[in-house]
């Protein structure tokens, strides 16, 4: 650690500056929007949260370029003393699998901020100014080692999410964030308590002293469960997953991408830094269960998603499933282990699930898109509603049946890479995760596809739809990036694995030794 | 000493008060902001760092006294502030009011440095005294009237009962001097059923001083009635001088019978964890609602003294100044609220806020959020501080209790931004609110208080820690 600090500190400031400028610009777009009353003001508000978003966005692009490859310790550390009395820090650093995270975040907040424009017409920049501050808080969760600052961000970034779902959200969106909000909090409180436990055990609240603190099996059982609550919530697992249907369906456009992309990933980020290192010898005894879980959200979730008559909904549940890849990989460690004795296959499968993980933000991002580009123009989101979009809608049509296809696993997209690479790491553990884990394909072709054929293709429905006009340069312009980086990822996804790579390979090691 | 010059000043205030007619009635109110000011300032440069004894040794000078000073002055100055508005709105903006303010001040700042149970129970009575007067003090109000009478009858009860506990506790040990029961009590040899009858009634006598549950009754009616800048007054200061009173009498004199009043303490907090977090999902009216939020703090607060150890005190400290910084803003809220002439303490009334004044309802969303204990907000660093007392004592159950209680407690605190935010003003309440530049400033101020002492709660963390240690 030592080492890694000393020649990384030419480099400090960088991560600092994107959890605060965001948050600063934010204040100053509210600034901006307090005195716009009239259109021509709200473009200043406009103009200034974009550009604080690409300025981010550019800025997060050395921790890619400039990123070391070869080695699994932090980088771009920032450590400085914040709360003396108990030995708390600020202390910020990534690894391989923060980095792609953050700069999934600094990517699709631009997205989602320009998707707004003439779109959010209540309050636009308070609506621009609370995903700015989102936009801070999330960056703070996945670079903060500190585990008080990491827990500071993931609870103050309910109080965004909660504002921008309750005001900009649909008819029940009252309901739905409160129910948000209660549910994620509810988790959240048990981590504090045993994060508490571990700083008590400890004496600091670094996350990296948490990782080789040793710890007995009934302590770490404790800690893993009280984990589990605050990140089952967020991933969302089956069964606490009944939340995020009603978030996403009610939440904004650009509030249901976020959620999506970004927001569910902290509950597998959660599990990657927190439940699997400090307390393996617990997650390896009840990997079983976590592996049940995750094939009952493929499968039954899978089921779910096929039934949904709403197109958000149908998508919410999809990710669902999605996620349950996710923490499949993860937890398939053990059993790999112990059928082949080697870890190849159990880096495969970690591998795998962070691929997922960032090929979900992006494909589920593009989807709420295109559904957000739909509603703005029917105010419907039934998809009895739609039917013949491709006659009125050529350009759109192509992208969101690329996006589709992309989610239900085609190769050559990101989807597939992912979802392969868990499903072949199934495989070595147990022929029947595989099996259970593959009818993902089946099932998620099945939803999505059976989706779009019935808002895409056909007939043209109704007079509505027959009006349609297709996209403009703007819709065109976010969900033609998303696709070429879905498509890019797909193709050649050599660069994130390389990223991932040493980072994960030091997580199975760590996590195979047992801390007894 | 800083009381002598206070009381010195109070009586200067009241000469003064005679002679000026109504409508100079702001020389009275400077003139008690000065009286404030000097204390504080005398409290600050003649603060030991250890502990010294006068008056025979039944007052005592530490880093604790110092402390509780300090904020109980700046608290009552804050409510001092936000009260001139509201008293010139009602033509209740008389000198009587500061002068009992001071008074009661004084009988805090006595509580907070007695070291024998005497002089605290004078000090007790002292600021009882004046409270009742000020809880009455619109005297049109028939409601004030109903409740001054509840608190001053109540409030009897608990002073008798305490000092019949203090009786029982002089039986025991044979002194009044905490320092003196403390010795006497560690040398042991003790009459332990004459302890524990006594050690019970002082802890009804501090629980209702609290507001803790099963001796809550008296506070949503208080809280309700009286005029709301008095609401703010009663829900400030006061509570640093029951927390001195805790710590004086459960800490310094009974330390060493931790044993005996830690498991009774545990059932009042986490009494009153739930019967305040549940009930004030029921409230209507915003008064009542903080006043049973407020019981559901004090459950946190006394599970700070069930942890036993001095990092429980010091976090039950940190969380009352916390507290009462939180309080204060949000009573202060709804005197804002209530700036145009009807008393805006409905839940209602806030319908739209973030409409109609998206800076304030900004300010309230922040002390909101802090009163569930989210982070960053200063709310979040008590709670934490008390889980990790709590945790470090060995008491993880009680510690995940608090925590769920606190869950359940978000619900209410999450209905006003929602009512503020997600509502929108029915009928003719849509104005933007009202309000003087004081009512303005003192109350963004103290909220975004709220929000830095969030992001760098450091500096008094480290200030309460030290507070005890010397």
């Amino acid at each position: 650690m030592a080492h890694s600090r000393r020649e990384q500190l030419n480099m400090s400031g960088i991560l600092s500056t994107l959890i605060w400028l965001p948050v600063l610009g934010g204040l100053l777009v509210l600034a901006a929007g307090r005195w716009s009353t009239d259109n021509r003001r709200e473009g200043l508000a406009y103009w200034l949260a974009i550009s604080t978003a690409v300025a981010t966005f550019v800025i997060s692009l050395p921790l890619f370029t400039q990123f070391d490859t070869s080695t699994a310790s932090m980088q771009f550390v920032e450590r400085a003393p914040w709360i003396q009395v108990f030995k708390v820090e600020y202390f910020l650093g990534v690894d391989g699998l923060s980095m792609p995270l953050i700069l999934l975040t600094t990517f699709l907040t631009p997205l989602v901020l320009l998707a707004a424009k003439n779109v959010i017409k209540d309050r636009p920049a308070q609506y621009l100014a609370a995903f700015l501050i989102l936009e801070g808080l999330m960056i703070g969760v996945f670079s903060a080692l500190d585990a008080l600052l990491f827990y500071v961000f993931w609870e103050a970034m309910l109080i965004p999410m909660f504002v921008i779902i309750g005001v900009w959200g649909g008819e029940r969106r009252i309901y739905a964030t409160l129910k948000f909000f209660l549910y994620t909090f509810l988790g959240s409180v048990f981590m504090l308590v045993a994060l508490i436990y571990l700083y008590l055990q400890a004496g600091s609240y670094s996350i990296l002293d948490f990782h080789d603190l040793p710890l007995s099996q009934v302590e770490q059982t404790w800690i893993f469960l009280a984990f589990l609550a605050a990140f089952a919530v967020k991933v969302p697992m089956w069964p606490v997953h009944t939340w995020l249907p009603d978030a996403h369906v009610e939440a904004p456009t650009g509030g249901s991408v976020i959620l999506a992309a970004v927001l569910l990933k902290m509950g597998g980020y959660g599990f990657i830094r927190f439940s699997l290192p400090i307390t393996p010898d617990a997650s390896r005894s009840l990997d079983l269960l976590m592996i049940g879980l995750s094939l009952v959200a493929v499968v039954y979730i899978g089921f779910v998603a096929l039934a949904q008559k709403d197109m958000k909904k149908l998508i919410a549940y999809s990710s669902i499933a999605h996620m349950g890849f996710v923490i499949l990989g993860f937890f398939i460690v053990w059993k790999i282990l112990a059928r082949t004795g080697v870890t190849d296959g159990a880096v495969m499968g970690m591998t795998g699930a962070m691929v997922q993980m960032i090929s979900h933000g992006l494909i589920s991002g593009a989807l709420f898109f295109s559904i957000g580009v739909m509603y703005d123009r029917m105010h419907s989101r039934q998809i009895a509603d739609y039917g013949g979009v491709i006659n009125t809608m050529p350009k759109f049509a192509a992208l969101i049946v690329f996006f589709a296809l992309a989610n239900a696993g085609l190769p050559g997209t990101s989807g597939f890479v992912g979802e392969f690479l868990v499903i072949l790491a199934a495989f070595r553990a147990d022929f029947w995760y595989a099996f259970f884990a593959a009818t993902t394909l089946v099932l998620g072709a099945g939803y999505t596809l059976w989706m779009i054929k019935r808002v895409i293709f056909g007939a043209v429905a109704n007079e509505k739809v027959a009006q349609l006009t297709d996209l403009n340069g703007r819709e065109f312009f976010v969900l033609a990036v998303l696709a070429v980086f879905i498509l890019g990822l797909g193709l050649w996804p050599a660069p994130l694995v390389d990223v991932l790579s040493a980072s994960v390979e030091h997580l199975v090691n760590h996590i195979t030794q047992s801390k007894l | 000493m800083a009381e002598i010059f206070l009381a010195c000043g109070l009586c200067v205030v009241l000469v003064v008060d005679l002679f000026v007619s109504d409508r100079n009635r702001d020389l009275t109110f400077s003139l008690a902001l000065i009286v404030l000011i000097g204390t504080a300032w005398i409290s600050w440069t003649t603060g030991h760092a250890g502990q010294v004894l006068t008056f025979g040794g039944s007052f005592v000078s530490d880093p604790l006294a110092q402390l509780l000073k300090i904020f109980s002055i700046a608290a009552v100055f804050v409510s001092f502030l936000y009260s001139r508005d509201y008293l010139k709105q009602r033509n209740i903006f008389k000198g009587e009011y500061y002068v009992l303010g001071l008074f009661a001040l004084l009988g805090i700042m006595v509580m907070i440095s007695a070291y024998s149970m005497m002089t605290m129970y004078l000090g007790l009575e002292m600021m009882s005294l004046a409270l009742y007067a000020m809880i009455a003090f619109d005297r049109e109000s028939p409601v004030s009237g109903e409740a001054a009478m509840k608190y001053f009858i109540l409030g009897a009860i608990a002073s008798g009962t305490l000092l019949y506990g203090i009786s029982f506790i002089y039986g025991v040990t044979g002194s009044l001097q905490i320092g003196e029961i403390s010795a006497a009590l560690t040398a042991g040899a003790m009459n332990e059923t004459s302890l524990l009858i006594g050690l019970a009634f002082v802890l009804v006598g501090i629980a209702f001083k609290f507001g803790a549950v099963p001796f809550h009754m008296w506070l949503p009616d208080v809280y309700h009635g009286a005029p709301t800048s008095v609401t703010l007054f009663v829900g400030t200061a006061p509570k640093l001088a029951a927390i001195a009173l805790a710590v004086r009498i459960l800490v310094e004199a009974l330390g060493s019978v931790g044993h005996l009043w830690e498991p009774m303490l545990l059932v009042l907090a986490v009494l009153s964890l739930a019967v305040g977090n549940i009930v004030a999902i029921a409230q209507t009216n915003i008064k009542r609602m903080l006043a049973y939020s407020t019981i559901g703090h004090v459950g946190f607060i006394l599970l700070g003294f069930v942890a036993g150890s001095h990092a429980g005190v010091e976090a039950a400290l940190f969380y009352t100044i916390v507290y009462i910084l939180m309080a204060a803003g949000a009573f202060g809220m709804v005197i804002l609220m209530s700036s145009n002439g009807h008393d805006a303490d409905r839940l209602d009334d806030f319908r739209g806020l973030g409409r109609r004044s998206p800076w304030f309802a900004a300010m309230m969303l922040l002390l909101m959020v802090s009163m569930i204990g989210v982070p960053p907000l200063a709310g979040f660093y008590a709670k934490w501080w008390v889980l990790t007392a709590l945790v470090n004592s060995g008491h993880v159950w009680p510690a995940v209790v608090a925590v769920l209680f606190s869950v359940i407690g978000a619900f209410y605190y999450l209905r006003v931004i929602r009512l503020m935010y997600f509502d929108d003003a029915e009928g003719e309440a849509g104005a933007p609110v009202a309000g003087g530049w004081l009512m303005r400033t003192v109350l963004s101020a103290n909220a975004l208080g709220v929000l830095a002492l969030g992001i760098l709660p450091g500096g008094l963390l480290e200030m309460c820690a030290r507070a005890l240690s010397g």
